[in-house]
């Protein structure tokens, strides 16, 4: 049913960032790709330069600031931009979005929207009323229903390498998956499908806060033991707050989960980890934020988990002790030790 | 937005009905051709049971299907079971057995000859009987004898049986989009979804139906209570048709749920009980049976596909019923904990047992002063958005948009079956989330969870079941420390009320004694064992845990314990 459009018509990617670039650049390989760009100067930048983030970019892509032109010419719709601008970005193209368009989001964050004058504080924690996955969003904010994201281990410098990978495409409808893994399947690249929207989000969102935390194992020089007992301890946290806000724990183990843990737990690139050894040398949060040139997901999400988990009353010790380095309550040894003092009970009892 | 139509003492509200002709009424329409509709759905469900089978052995299905029916026969028979029932399926067994093997052509056309006729007996049992003199003798007969019985009991004995004092609508209150309701029912066909909590819904919703001047709903009542007189009597002249529990075979199934389909597809305003039974637990609906929900989503798409500028719209409205009292609830909470605690063969337990019985719980009921509230949510369409007054679906920016657009791939209407599943998955969740808003808190529920809440919280180390068996002296609540809670947790609702995610009955906003002491005289007021009340010390205890759970359950799904 699909495949004749996406040979037809041009499929849409929001954003410009490394991660959306590298999407473009390979639906390109088989398809006609609109990019939107946040403003009209960065749209015009990349087009005259033929290259964003760094990339080069695909012939077949062509660079617009105009959403409405990317609804109207496209059925299916990739967006790949910070959690914090998604539902203004959303916002603004729901008029032109319907129910037929296909959205496929690779964002791996949370988006917060408190009741006016309200602030976030330890008196009133988060509950799931005002924390929403991406697909949540897209579904709140406009009239599509088929919605799916886009997550796994999936380094966009190894991508645009074009080393080979895998990714999962979730959603509840089989044509979603369908239309993911045509467009999106090639020789170097395999799609799993998953029917677990919010379980395969979640692990995207959640593993970034393991990832900081992986990093300030490794900025200390604490060794891969360490750095082993970490991860799966945050493996583990990252399934019992899952479970709270509502996903099942099969997708944690799989690709997107799992897999996708350990890529950004082990490697340099990797934004979250970067924050993490950052924060281990003893720079401010501040001062790390900004000098980076793209969001790292996962401050933000630290803040928002903590919160989540007062609320569910789930203990997340790595989260906790992120939070308190971050909010310089705790310097990363104090955290350490508070880590390895932490009385765990059963070391599995979720399967 | 919200049209709140509370009672005044002395303007009373009257709504005309929206099609005064009755020959007009797709239900008349659909019985006078009843004989064409019954081959309709015959037709369809033939056609669509040989594609579900198809890759199967039919005639294995067949064999299956007719050995539940024997089995059903023999264990479990029935009043209102068909005499010929015996001889039919005897019949069908020796047929099956004959069918050549050897000739393919053959043997096909035999078993889809065989399996038409078994859908057409099916298609029948479940057809209602509907007519249209009975309907208005049966209509007579709920708001007049109902309303004189009031009076006669209520107010100045049995001379007062002609006054006009008292009336039905004093006593249940109709609140929410009745306004809309009425509209939309002129544009296209509704869908009313309730929740279920009491026997007494069916009968209660028929009567807020021809209240509120619309034409009859047609819908499926379990068959069991075809097995009492005066409900068969009800049921038929309202439009009801008939579900039989015990038989779960594919065909009848999917007959059943053609038969609602095509129903919709003639434009028959149809009453669905989403949650299927009533709700065991006492809790709001939050899983609800998509299979018969399924049948509006196809059977809109089926109107566009006949039409695609001019299709004709379904209308699907939440409704939620509330009691201070639920006649039911000790049986109903047993069967609930029992299936939770292991799963057992699982007989219906029946208060409703006989025609007696039935009237003397009514005479009870409409007699002693216990409010009912029915709340009409707002019209959503098939897929949970909102609807306008003219009928128009509106997007998340509250701007009218084209539904066509749900059904198409590339610009043309096509079907999916996984996608509608999910469709009717989002439908069913929307339903569930408009329940919770429109629920309408009374006092008792409220004093029941704040009372089971914290007896639980005394005792955190019990399971549910060590906590239900708690010796009386272990229940009792300190009265001061029972109010502070209570006012805490009312505080809470009046402010998700302010957020739209519930609402509350007025009664619950006053002096927090009075509602106390409101609530506490309601909940479960006719149980021979209170749920709920104060002992000597003014102290709050109970009769019975499993009735207070039972109450307690109604505010479940809210996360109010969080606040306590």
């Amino acid at each position: 049913m699909t495949s004749k459009s996406s040979s037809k018509d041009p499929v849409g990617v929001l954003g410009a960032g490394s991660f959306g670039t590298v999407i473009a650049n390979m639906l390109a390989e088989k398809t006609d790709v609109i990019l939107y760009a946040r403003t009209p100067e960065r749209a015009k930048n990349i087009n005259d330069k033929r290259e964003s983030s760094g990339q080069p970019l695909h012939e077949r892509i062509t660079v617009t600031n105009d959403l409405e032109l990317v609804a109207k010419s496209c059925n299916v719709i990739f967006p790949v931009v910070p959690s914090a601008n998604l539902r203004e970005l959303i916002r603004r193209m729901s008029p032109y979005l319907r129910p037929y368009h296909i959205l496929i989001h690779g964002t791996k964050g949370f988006d917060v929207s408190l009741p006016d004058n309200k602030q976030l504080n330890a008196n009133r924690p988060l509950s799931r009323d005002y924390v929403k996955t991406m697909s949540e969003v897209i579904m709140e904010e406009s009239s599509v229903v088929r919605v799916g994201c886009l997550a796994g281990p999936n380094l966009a410098g190894e991508m645009a390498a074009k080393q080979p990978a895998a990714s999962v495409v979730a959603s509840h409808f089989d044509e979603v998956i369908n239309a993911g893994q045509q467009l999106l399947k090639n020789e170097r690249f395999l799609i799993y499908g998953n029917s677990d929207l919010i379980g395969v989000e979640l692990c995207g969102v959640l593993k970034n806060i393991i990832a900081i935390g992986a990093g300030v194992i490794h900025g200390l020089g604490l060794g891969e033991n360490a750095k082993a007992l970490l991860i799966s301890r945050g493996m583990v946290e990252m399934i019992y707050i899952g479970q709270a806000l509502g996903g099942n724990t099969k997708a944690f183990i799989g690709l997107a989960g799992v897999g996708d843990l350990i890529a950004t737990c082990s490697s340099q690139h990797s934004r979250n980890f970067t924050v993490g050894t950052r924060l281990a040398k003893g720079e401010k949060i501040k001062d790390i934020i900004e000098s980076m040139e793209e969001t790292a997901e996962g401050v933000r999400t630290i803040e928002i988990v903590k919160s989540l988990s007062e609320f569910y009353k789930v203990r997340c010790p790595i989260t906790e002790a992120l939070h308190n380095i971050i909010n310089e309550e705790m310097t990363v040894g104090d955290a350490t030790t508070y880590l390895m003092k932490f009385p765990f009970r059963a070391e599995i009892d979720f399967l | 937005m919200e049209v709140e139509t509370e009672k005044i003492k002395g303007e009373k509200k009257r709504y005309k009905p929206v099609l005064p002709r009755t020959r007009y009424w797709p239900i008349v329409q659909l019985n006078k051709n009843k004989k064409a509709f019954i081959e309709t759905v015959t037709n369809e469900s033939l056609k669509n049971l040989i594609t579900l089978t198809s890759g199967r052995s039919l005639k294995e299905e067949l064999e299956s299907t007719v050995y539940r029916e024997r089995l059903r026969m023999k264990q479990n028979p029935w009043k209102v079971d068909p005499k010929d029932e015996k001889d039919f399926w005897n019949q069908i067994q020796k047929r099956l057995i004959e069918i050549p093997n050897d000739d393919e052509a053959k043997k096909k056309e035999t078993e889809e000859a065989i399996l038409r006729e078994i859908i057409k007996r099916y298609a029948n049992e479940i057809s209602g009987d509907f007519k249209n003199s009975h309907y208005r003798f049966a209509r007579t007969v709920i708001t007049f004898g109902f309303a004189r019985l009031l009076n006669a009991t209520r107010v100045k004995g049995i001379k007062s049986l002609w006054s006009k004092q008292l009336d039905l609508d004093d006593k249940i209150h109709v609140v929410g989009q009745v306004e809309q309701l009425r509209r939309l029912a002129r544009r296209g066909t509704i869908v009313m979804v309730p929740t279920h909590f009491s026997n007494l819904d069916s009968i209660l919703i028929g009567w807020v139906i021809q209240h509120m001047g619309l034409p009859p709903f047609i819908y499926g009542a379990g068959l069991n209570l075809f097995n009492i007189r005066i409900f068969a009597y009800f049921m038929n002249s309202l439009g009801a048709y008939k579900v039989d529990r015990r038989k779960k075979n594919l065909i009848y199934l999917e007959t059943l749920k053609t038969y609602s389909q095509e129903a919709l597809k003639y434009g028959c305003h149809s009453l669905f009980f989403p949650g299927g039974t009533r709700s065991r637990s006492g809790a709001i609906e939050t899983q609800l049976k998509l299979g018969l929900l399924s049948t509006t989503v196809a059977a809109q798409r089926e109107h566009f596909e006949e039409d695609e500028e001019k299709a004709k719209k379904i209308f699907i409205v939440p409704v939620v019923l509330n009691y201070h009292f639920v006649l039911e609830a000790p049986s109903l909470i047993n069967d609930y904990l029992e299936r939770k605690g292991q799963e057992r063969y699982y007989v219906e337990n029946d208060e409703y047992s006989t025609s007696y019985k039935i009237i003397k719980f009514l005479l009870k009921f409409f007699t002693r002063g216990s409010d009912i509230s029915v709340s009409i949510g707002r019209a959503m369409d098939v897929f949970g958005n909102y609807v306008d007054n003219h009928g128009n679906s509106l997007d998340k920016q509250g701007n009218p948009m084209e539904i066509k657009d749900y059904f198409t791939t590339d610009g043309v209407i096509t079907f999916d079956a996984q996608r509608e599943q999910e469709y009717t998955r989002i439908l069913a969740k929307r339903i569930v989330e408009e329940y919770h808003k429109y629920n309408r808190v009374f006092s008792s529920h409220l004093v029941a969870f704040t009372a089971f809440e914290m007896i639980k919280r005394r005792n955190p180390a019990l399971d549910l079941y060590n906590l239900l068996r708690l010796p009386d002296e272990d229940t009792e609540i300190d009265y001061a420390e029972f109010r502070e809670t209570f006012s805490k947790l009312r505080e809470e609702i009046f402010r998700m009320k302010e957020m739209g995610k519930i609402n509350f009955a007025s009664h619950l906003d006053g002096p927090v004694d009075d509602v106390i002491k409101y609530g506490i005289d309601n909940c479960g007021m006719y149980h021979a064992l209170r749920p709920i009340l104060k002992n000597k010390k003014g102290n709050v205890t109970t009769q019975d845990m499993n009735r207070l759970f039972y109450y307690y359950n109604r505010m479940d799904g809210y996360d109010l314990e969080k606040f306590i």
